[in-house]
């Protein structure tokens, strides 16, 4: 039998152990996997556009059509950030509206369309949801979409981020036609054919599907002076 | 290697299997095997673990305090599954998000505490290493061999390549939607059972 001040002495020494290796592995592990989050996000955004990429050919793409990366505010002015693709999103969240700082991806492909990306974030059933938008350059029409999970649930929820489900969102719009914001509503059992701003809902994950249309209102909603703008320009 | 570490080595694969003769580790064999990519890593990564927890255990044995043994376990347990998620996030980072909370979940996988328990704390390093290795093997084989056959059936492809050719779709052929649905794993891990215990009838409880 061993006494209390050996499995005292002998406890602390193992956590101290153990501890010491874990944190030199996290340290040591850290850039590669920094690294890696990086090139999911150039990623997500290229895809939202629809361009085709690889992990080996994001970075390269990402540099090649990603033109600019800016931020705004809820007023619609440009700020003065430095870089706009390391904005912590799930950080800005939390700040009031009118002081975050949103950031936008312009994208200009092979065909001289530009696309403006914008990220979105939001909750789901069982935590975060998030995906990225891309619109055309009427700032109404939508190119392309993708979202991802945390952890929805496994055939319901989680089939946001699956192609068919993100295929629906090419082409619909934003704004109706006398150029009210709208966003784009997730319908339980099916969406019209010609409805411009719905699509259908995934049948058995209602939350999930009303996290995104939550999510597409409260994240656009934000862009849309910016977007109105814009578009005063150009008339 | 001698006799005795090569019964270590294989009995695990087939008498003593830790899946479908001990009934361990049922959960992520049900969760990971949609696909064989994922499988394969899961099955490496308790392989490893089983393998150097056996090993670590097996050199502290005379010196962990039995009072508190379990929780020595438990913190190498642990230790080795982080490192093992950290090198996954590094290295192949679209398998680890697949496998999620799994590789976490290792740390609970009955075979771990059930091998340290029951072997390491009473053999010598080498044995117990051969031990944790074959009981990881044991374990990553069926792991396999459901993740095949789910990936075949339920997506027609083996190791993420297209193998059910397109001319049998056109025919009318479907992929099996049930196959890629955890119930099917059980299914698929009771027709293993099944036919093990047909071919070892000493398996056969009386």
């Amino acid at each position: 039998m061993h006494s209390n001040t050996y499995i005292f002495i002998y406890s602390s020494v193992l956590v101290i152990i153990v501890a010491a290796i874990l944190s030199f592995t996290a340290i040591q592990l850290q850039p590669i996997q920094s690294h890696n989050i990086k090139i999911e996000k150039m990623q997500n955004i290229l895809n939202s556009a629809n361009i085709e990429n690889n992990v080996k050919d994001a970075e390269e793409l990402y540099n090649k059509y990603i033109k600019s990366a800016i931020a705004v505010n809820s007023n619609g002015e440009i700020l003065n950030v430095e870089n706009a693709f390391s904005i912590d999103i799930p950080l800005e969240y939390k700040k009031k509206e009118s002081e975050r700082q949103l950031p936008l991806f312009i994208c200009v492909k092979d065909n001289g369309d530009t696309n403006i990306i914008v990220p979105l974030r939001g909750k789901g059933l069982w935590g975060p949801i998030w995906g990225y938008i891309a619109l055309k350059n009427d700032y109404n029409t939508i190119e392309g979409a993708i979202f991802d999970h945390k952890g929805e649930t496994p055939g319901l929820g989680a089939e946001i981020d699956t192609k068919s489900f993100q295929a629906q969102f090419t082409n619909k719009q934003i704004y109706d036609e006398t150029g009210v914001f709208t966003s784009i509503k997730l319908v339980k059992g099916g969406a019209n054919k010609d409805d411009m701003h719905g699509v259908d809902a995934i049948s058995g994950g209602t939350i999930t599907s009303d996290g995104v249309t939550h999510m597409l209102k409260d994240n656009l909603s934000l862009y849309s002076s910016y977007f109105e703008k814009e578009k005063n320009l150009k008339q | 290697m001698s006799s005795d570490n090569i019964k270590l080595l294989k009995n695990p694969f087939n008498l003593s299997n830790p899946i479908t003769v001990q009934v361990l580790g049922i959960c992520s064999a049900l969760a990971v095997t949609v696909q064989m990519k994922p499988a394969l890593i899961m099955a490496l990564s308790v392989t490893i673990v089983t393998g150097f927890s056996n090993l670590i255990i097996s050199l502290l044995r005379n010196t962990i305090p039995s009072r508190i043994r379990i929780i020595v376990q438990l913190v190498v347990i642990a230790a080795l599954v982080i490192i093992v998620d950290q090198l996954l996030k590094a290295y192949v980072y679209d398998v680890s998000k697949k496998l999620s909370v799994f590789v976490g979940l290792i740390i609970t996988n009955c075979i771990l505490m059930g091998r340290l328990e029951a072997f390491a704390m009473s053999n010598k390093p080498i044995p117990s290493f051969i031990d944790g290795i074959g009981n990881g093997i044991g374990y990553g084989l069926i792991l396999v061999l459901v993740a095949f056959l789910r990936e075949l059936f339920g997506s027609g492809k083996i190791y993420g390549y297209q193998v059910v050719p397109q001319f049998l779709y056109d025919l009318g052929y479907e992929n099996n939607g049930l196959m890629i649905l955890p119930p099917m794993a059980l299914i698929i891990i009771g027709i293993i059972i099944w036919v093990q215990r047909s071919y070892n009838p000493n398996l056969i409880e009386k």
